[in-house]
């Protein structure tokens, strides 16, 4: 997967978890905690669905890079670069 | 074996397996009654559908919120803002002998009214509003704080304290006379900060949301199921046997059926809470009418009343109800979506003290004839605070503690349950957990909320 299609897949996560969200204009660079509200329990759900749907497994100590679509994103690109596009 | 068992189908525990099921676990949901809903369910009667304890929802927030209760569990349940269908009150009050405060979803007109009824008291009461625990800072040692110590020290005219706690211990106090601080800031957050709301369709609309999302995630639910006992082998819980003599065994259970109720479950030797048993349950007065409550000149949603100036929130003693306060709830005074058009029928529920012992332990025909006479007295009660509507009542219908108990088998009908709360929902046994009323947030958004982080701190960590 490509860094885009890693962020498609995030937005579909976040879209699920927060259904009346308008994602369209989430800032990459700034916190989910601030734009969304999400709280620890709303993280432990991305991990969660990574797991579900990308068996992509996310050990607690890397919670961390979760904070923003840009960390994210980051940090899961090696984790999911071998990942066919679906 | 399952993952998780989860004992009651109300909405503490159907929010709990929603929660496991998402997380792929083996969740079952046993339920003693014939449906769900627990405390807050509804039937059907004469043709007329009714709810069991629905009033208000509280905690109500407009759609776009992102903080509080309601946008809290809306994402961990991944549901829709519209899936609740709620409609925001008109305007409720708090009515005391002479001196009324009007109340709605916004502050500000409390505020207002506090300042025009009790114009010294305007600086405490903003004081108040700013030193409320947050949702996030409840711990133990806070939580149990006296409230009226806590309130006579912020407000000085003692009529003002009265009225404040009227409508809070009504919704929400589990203790007689005086209230935990913790649960007090919870419930007036839920009551004036937030707010109150009502789906068109009555509490039905919100139970179906949730058993048809906890089976469409691969939860099982099991009415007619009672759980006769937990067991417990070497200090674990290692399942329950059911009613039925069958047993199911499991690695978790969470259990919404009280504190004291779930240990006398384990049949272990000592009862030690016992005598944190509620001793609070109420009677309800259900009228629906020949017309809507309008046309008599009725546009309030909620009226907390009291009659004198002083407020007894206590298991009456003398009798089997108390009317000196009480709640009337108009379900037809919300500002319900057009395209809903109006209620069937006008309804007005009307709420009081009442004592289980003596409901409970009166024969079968004495039982009928002092639902009567209660009723009678409710409604009289009733209408020194709102327009008279007796001559216009075409049904009724009325619970007592004992019916609250025979359904719920809540210990004394209690209907805020224990006096002290397991904030941590946790036992002395160490995979055994409780959720809902006696974990400590009560009310329907508080225990969808309180199955919710129960589920997410002891059944999905250990998963
Ligand atoms: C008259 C009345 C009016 C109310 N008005 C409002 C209101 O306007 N707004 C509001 O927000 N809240 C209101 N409430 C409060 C609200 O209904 C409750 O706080 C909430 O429903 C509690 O949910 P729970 O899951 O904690 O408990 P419960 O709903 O009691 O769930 C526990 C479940 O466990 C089941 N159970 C018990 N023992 C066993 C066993 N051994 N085996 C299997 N199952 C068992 C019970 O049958 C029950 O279904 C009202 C309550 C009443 C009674």
């Amino acid at each position: 997967m490509t860094p885009a299609e890693i962020r498609a897949a995030i937005i579909e996560i976040l879209e699920t978890i927060a259904p009346d969200e308008d994602l369209s204009n989430l800032d990459d660079a700034k916190e989910f905690r601030d734009q969304m509200e999400l709280d620890s329990m709303d993280f432990l759900d991305i991990v969660m669905e990574l797991r579900k749907r990308y068996r992509v497994q996310v050990p607690e100590e890397d919670y961390a890079n979760l904070v923003s679509m840009q960390s994210t994103v980051s940090y899961l690109e090696p984790k999911m670069a071998d990942l066919p596009a679906e | 074996m399952y993952d998780s068992i989860i004992i009651g189908a109300g909405m503490s525990g159907l929010a709990a397996g929603i929660r496991a099921a998402y997380y792929d676990q083996k969740v079952c949901v046993l339920e003693r009654h014939y449906t769900i809903g627990g405390l807050n369910s509804f039937y059907r009667l004469r043709g007329r559908n009714y709810d069991v304890g629905l009033h208000a929802v509280t905690n109500f927030t407009p759609p776009g919120a992102k903080k509080g209760p309601f946008a809290r569990l809306l994402r961990q349940l991944r549901m829709k803002w519209d899936d609740f269908g709620l409609s925001p009150q008109l305007m409720s009050s708090i009515s005391f002998p002479g001196v009324e405060l009007q109340f709605d979803n916004n502050i500000d007109l409390l505020r207002s009214e506090v300042a025009k009824e009790f114009p010294a008291q305007i600086d405490h009461f903003d004081r108040l509003i700013s030193s409320l625990l947050d949702y996030d800072d409840l711990e133990q040692k806070h939580f149990e704080i006296s409230t009226r110590e806590r309130l006579q020290e912020i407000i000085t005219d003692p009529l003002l304290v009265e009225m404040i706690l009227c409508p809070i211990m009504w919704y929400g106090n589990p203790r007689e006379k005086d209230m935990d601080w913790g649960q007090f800031c919870i419930m007036f957050r839920s009551l004036f900060l937030e707010g109150f709301a009502r789906p068109f369709d009555g509490v039905r609309l919100i139970l179906k949301k949730l058993v048809r999302k906890f089976r469409d995630l691969g939860g099982e639910l099991k009415l007619r199921t009672g759980v006769s006992q937990i067991k417990i082998d070497h200090g674990r819980a290692v399942g329950v046997v059911l009613d039925s003599g069958e047993e199911l065994t499991g690695k978790n259970i969470l259990s919404s059926a009280g504190a004291v109720e779930t240990f006398k479950l384990c049949e272990t030797d000592e009862d030690v809470h016992a005598h944190t048993t509620g001793q609070l349950s109420f009677v309800e007065a259900i009228s629906t009418l020949d017309t809507y409550p309008r046309e008599l000149g009725h546009n309030k949603t909620i009226v907390f009343y009291n009659d004198s100036e002083k407020f007894h929130w206590e298991r009456p003693t003398e009798d089997f109800c108390d009317v000196r306060t009480g709640v009337v709830c108009t379900p037809n005074n919300y500002c319900y979506d057009e395209k809903d058009g109006e209620l069937p029928d006008g309804i007005m529920r009307v709420t009081a003290l009442a004592d289980y012992e003596r409901w409970r332990n009166t024969n079968q025909d004495n039982y009928q004839a002092e639902k009567t006479k209660w009723f009678e007295a409710v409604q009289a009660s009733a209408a020194r605070f709102v327009p008279d509507y007796r001559s216009h009542v075409i049904d009724t219908d009325m619970f007592t503690p004992h019916t609250i108990h025979r359904f719920t088998w809540h210990e004394n009908g209690a209907v805020y349950g224990a006096t002290r709360k397991w904030l941590d929902g946790t036992t002395a046994i160490n995979n055994l957990f409780l959720c809902g009323t006696d974990q400590g947030f009560v009310g329907i958004i508080g225990s969808i909320v309180s199955g919710i982080s129960m589920a997410n701190q002891h059944l999905l960590a250990r998963s």
